[in-house]
């Protein structure tokens, strides 16, 4: 039995400790928010939090994330008020949306190490994160907006 | 005796200890500006050295080899991004160094380099301790030539502040060896790990001479 703590939630469950993460949180634990893009780690779609970090999970085996602090696209705030996804919203930012739970997830990792984030910093946290779309400039004017309502919430989210 | 010119009246009773106080001041900065150039992990190095340079400029050809290959010098960039590939191209997604050579927020190595290979063709390689040198110490191998990098090699302010028998051990260093087991597809680097092993201990107990060029 494996132990996986995903959104401050405590599931015991009979898993392959080699499989992929992501299988264990969209096929067994049936939080679907978090994509499958490329199985890879090469587009970023896939990406949730383990111990705060932007980890991809389509290559993460379960067996890294046992005992550990996971957080999906689900669990990043309590009703879907991150200054993120607020900002996401107020931007319109998705197309189709495919890849926002990842984007989203990676830019929550910038605007905690990086509270007010340059272009340059963004283009460093982001440039892993692939949007068929081509929503980058919107993702861009978003995680701004996002500072700056961080920064209004007093630096809290 | 100026100092006691200058003290007021009423430090006069304390001249001798204020004058003691700056002798003792003044050998402790002294004390610590002859330390500070001493790394303490750089100590005299105990391995038997016999000197023969023709044997040691032979051993490091083959050492060269190794390290320029893309399995060590891919990790050793001159700029900072990683390369990647048996081209040495620039890693694809452009991850950063960062200060530790980690990687920058949601770009860090561990992201994606699991513990161990992810298995596949370009699939993610893996170790414990993925990173590049840090931002301080960049221990650069692409575009040095022979020479340059010899020296690099055995100077601890260029090379991790390893003397030689910490430059013996690095030879079986867990990311050094995983440059033999990069997982699928893969060109490992063009000597067995025992034979670069070999020609690296040969390198440094000869004497460690650089190339001429």
């Amino acid at each position: 039995m494996i132990n996986l703590k995903i959104n401050k939630k405590l599931y015991t469950v009979d898993a392959d400790p080699e499989m992929p993460l992501l299988w264990f949180i969209r096929d067994i634990i049936g939080l679907t928010g978090t994509k499958f893009g490329c199985g890879v780690a090469q587009c970023g779609a896939c990406v949730v939090h383990l111990n705060g970090e932007a980890v991809r999970s389509c290559v993460t085996k379960v067996s890294r994330a046992k005992n550990q602090e996971i957080t999906t696209i689900e669990g990043l705030s309590n009703d879907n008020d991150h200054p993120l996804q607020v900002a996401w919203n107020e931007a319109n930012v998705p197309q189709c949306g495919y890849c926002h739970s990842g984007q989203i997830m990676s830019a929550a990792v910038l605007l905690r190490e990086k509270p007010k984030p340059s272009d340059q910093d963004i283009d460093d946290a982001m440039a892993g994160n692939i949007c068929r779309c081509g929503t980058y400039l919107r993702i861009r004017k978003a995680i701004h907006l996002a500072a700056e309502l961080q920064e209004k919430n007093g630096g809290t989210v | 005796m100026k100092i006691q010119s200058k003290l007021s009246p009423a430090l006069k009773p304390y001249k001798s200890v204020i004058v003691m106080a700056i002798m003792l001041s003044t050998a402790g900065i002294m004390a610590f500006a002859l330390n500070a150039d001493v790394d303490p992990k750089v100590t005299t190095p105990v391995v038997a050295v016999k000197k023969d340079s023709v044997a040691s400029v032979k051993a490091f050809a083959a050492v060269y080899k190794v390290l320029m290959s893309p399995r060590c010098m891919n990790c050793h960039p001159a700029g900072d991004v990683p390369l990647q590939g048996d081209d040495s191209h620039l890693h694809t997604m452009l991850p950063k160094r960062g200060i530790e050579g980690k990687g920058v927020f949601a770009m860090k190595c561990a992201n994606c380099h699991q513990p161990t290979n992810t298995p596949g063709l370009h699939t993610p390689p893996g170790n414990p301790n993925w990173h590049l040198p840090p931002a301080n110490m960049k221990m650069v191998f692409e575009g040095k030539t022979p020479r340059q990098l010899a020296k690099q090699m055995i100077d601890p302010k260029q090379n991790g502040h390893k003397n030689m028998e910490q430059l013996i051990a690095h030879a079986d260093d867990g990311l050094v060896l995983s440059g033999w087991e990069m997982g699928e597809g893969r060109t490992k680097p063009p000597l067995s790990h025992a034979a670069f092993k070999k020609a690296w201990i040969t390198w440094l107990k000869t004497g460690a001479y650089a190339p001429k060029k």
